[in-house]
C-alpha cells in the first residue's frame, strides 16, 4: 500500500536536503550544487508520474512482449523533463558564471564573509 | 533509490567542493539509471550526458578559478532545517492525497497524453513520441527553451567575457600557469601524457559518429538534438581538456560558435515562418511537403538540427568562456595590478 508512493518520498527527501543545502551553506558553489539536487528531485517527481505499471518507453513497437498492444509510459512529462535538464545546466553555467565573477571581486565566494565586506564599507 | 539519498546527503556534509562535485555526478548518473526503469529513455540519455557529464566539467571549471575548499566554519542551522522540516511534513502530508504511483488511470494520464499516444504514430509518423511531441505537438515550447539556452549561453559569455577587448594589445605568447597541473585548467593539455592522447584520440570520432546518430536517428529511437548537441560539445570538450584548449579553438573557433549558437535558433525560427509562408500556422510542418506526414518528417528533422547547432554551440561558448577566464585575468592583470581586493 504505502509502497505505491515510495517514489514521491524520494522526491520529498532530496528536495529537502537540496533545500536545506541552499538555506544552510554559505558558500555559493555549494548553494548552486544544493539547486541542482533540488533540480533532480523535481525531475524524479516528474518522471516518477508519468510512469505506467507494465508500460514500455514511448517508442512505437508493433506488439508489447507479450504479444498484446503494448502500453506506453505518458511521454509528456518525458518531454518537459528533457527540454527542462538542458535548460538547467545552461542556467546553472550562468549562476557559476556569476560567482565567478563574484570571486574575482570579493576575493571569497562565501557569502558571509561578503556580506561583513559590504557592512565595512 | 537509497543510493541517491545516500549520496545527496554526502554531497551536503562533504566539505571539499571538488569532493561534492564528483558525489553530485554519481547522484546524477543514478538518477539516470533510474529514469531508464522509469520507461523514460530520453530523458535518462539527457541525464547522463548533461547532469554526470557537461554539468561536472562546468563545476570543476569553477572551482578552478574560484578555488575548492569550503570555509571551515559549518554550523548547524537550526532555523532553515525547521523550514525544510516543515516544507517536507507538508509534502508528505500531499502525498496521500496524490493518486497511486504507476496506475494507468491517474489524471495524468488521461488528459492530452492519450491523445499523443493513439494519434502521433498516423499523424506525425515518427515511432519516437516523446520527438514528436518535443518538436511537433509542443513545438512553441521546444522553441522557447532553445531560445532560454541561446539567451544563457549569451550571457555567460557577456559576464565572462568583459575584458576581451585588450586581449589584442598582449602578445599571447608562453602564457605562465601552463605548467599542466592545478592552478589554470586551461593548463591541463599536457603534451606528456601519452594514455590520454592516445585514448582521446580513438575516441574523439567515435564520439562525434554516435552525436550524430543521435542527432538523426531521434526519431526512431531515443535521442534528439538535444542529446545529441550535449554529446557532440562533450567530444570537443574532452578534446580540449587532453589536448589544450588552444587546440580546440583551432577546431571550433569562438567566431563560430557565435555563429552556430544564432543559427540554430534561426534555423528553427526561419522553419516555422516557412511553414507559414506556405500557408500553415507558425511551426506547422504538415504543410512543409504536398504529404503531411513527410512533412511533419521534414520539419521535425530541420528543427532537431537546430536544437542540436544551438545547444553544441551553447555548451562549447559556455565551457570556453570559463577555461580561458584565466588567461584573459593574466593578460589583464599585466595593466591593472591585482584584479581582486580593490573593492575592500
Amino acid at each position: 500500500m504505502s509502497f505505491g508512493f515510495f517514489n514521491y518520498w524520494i522526491f520529498i527527501i532530496l528536495l529537502m536536503i537540496g533545500l536545506y543545502t541552499v538555506m544552510s551553506r554559505s558558500n555559493l558553489v555549494k548553494k548552486m550544487i544544493g539547486l541542482s539536487l533540488f533540480q533532480i528531485s523535481v525531475f524524479l517527481f516528474y518522471i516518477s508520474m508519468g510512469k505506467i505499471d507494465g508500460g514500455t518507453a514511448p517508442i512505437v513497437v508493433e506488439t508489447g512482449a507479450d504479444g498484446m498492444a503494448p502500453v506506453y509510459s505518458n511521454p509528456l512529462p518525458h518531454v518537459l523533463i528533457l527540454t527542462a535538464i538542458v535548460v538547467g545546466i545552461a542556467t546553472t553555467a550562468l549562476g557559476l558564471s556569476l560567482v565567478v565573477r563574484i570571486r574575482e571581486t570579493f576575493g571569497t565566494i562565501d557569502e558571509d564573509e561578503i556580506l561583513e565586506m559590504e557592512d565595512k564599507d | 533509490m537509497l543510493l541517491l539519498i545516500a549520496g545527496a546527503l554526502a554531497v551536503l556534509s562533504v566539505r571539499n567542493l571538488f569532493v561534492a562535485t564528483m558525489l553530485l555526478g554519481i547522484v546524477s548518473f543514478t538518477m539516470a539509471l533510474i529514469f531508464i526503469s522509469l520507461d523514460a529513455v530520453d530523458v535518462a540519455f539527457t541525464e547522463a550526458a548533461v547532469g554526470a557529464g557537461i554539468s561536472t566539467v562546468l563545476y570543476i571549471g569553477t572551482l578552478a578559478l574560484v578555488g575548492s575548499q569550503e570555509r571551515e566554519k559549518s554550523k548547524f542551522a537550526p532555523g532553515p532545517l525547521a523550514v525544510c522540516l516543515a516544507v517536507g511534513a507538508v509534502l508528505y502530508y500531499a502525498t496521500y492525497e496524490m493518486p497511486r504511483y504507476g496506475q494507468p488511470d491517474n489524471p495524468v494520464h488521461t488528459h492530452v497524453a492519450p491523445r499523443y499516444i493513439e494519434d502521433s504514430p498516423t499523424e506525425i509518423g515518427v515511432p519516437n513520441m516523446v520527438t514528436s511531441v518535443l518538436a511537433s505537438y509542443r513545438g512553441y515550447d521546444t522553441f522557447g527553451e532553445t531560445t532560454v539556452i541561446f539567451t544563457a549561453g549569451i550571457g555567460v559569455l557577456l559576464i565572462l567575457r568583459q575584458r576581451r577587448r585588450r586581449k589584442k594589445e598582449v602578445t599571447t605568447e608562453d602564457p605562465p600557469l601552463r605548467d599542466g597541473k592545478g592552478g589554470s585548467i586551461s593548463g591541463l593539455g599536457s603534451a606528456h601524457d601519452l594514455v590520454p592522447h592516445v585514448i582521446s584520440k580513438l575516441l574523439v570520432p567515435f564520439i562525434f559518429v554516435f552525436a550524430l546518430y543521435v542527432q538523426f536517428h531521434g526519431d526512431y529511437g531515443p535521442g534528439g538534438g538535444f542529446q545529441a548537441g550535449v554529446i557532440f560539445a562533450a567530444g570537443i570538450i574532452l578534446y580540449a581538456l587532453v589536448f589544450g584548449l588552444d587546440f580546440a579553438r583551432a577546431v571550433v573557433n569562438e567566431k563560430a560558435i557565435l555563429f552556430l549558437i544564432s543559427a540554430g535558433v534561426l534555423l528553427y525560427g526561419g522553419v516555422g515562418v516557412v511553414s507559414m509562408l506556405l500557408g500553415g500556422n507558425f511551426l506547422d510542418y504538415n504543410v512543409l511537403s504536398s504529404d503531411p506526414v513527410a512533412g511533419q518528417h521534414l520539419g521535425i528533422l530541420l528543427v532537431e538540427l537546430g536544437v542540436g547547432i544551438t545547444v553544441t554551440a551553447a555548451m562549447l561558448a559556455i565551457f570556453y568562456a570559463f577555461v580561458g577566464r584565466p588567461e584573459l585575468l593574466i593578460e589583464t592583470s599585466t595593466n591593472a595590478e591585482q584584479p581582486g581586493k580593490e573593492r575592500n
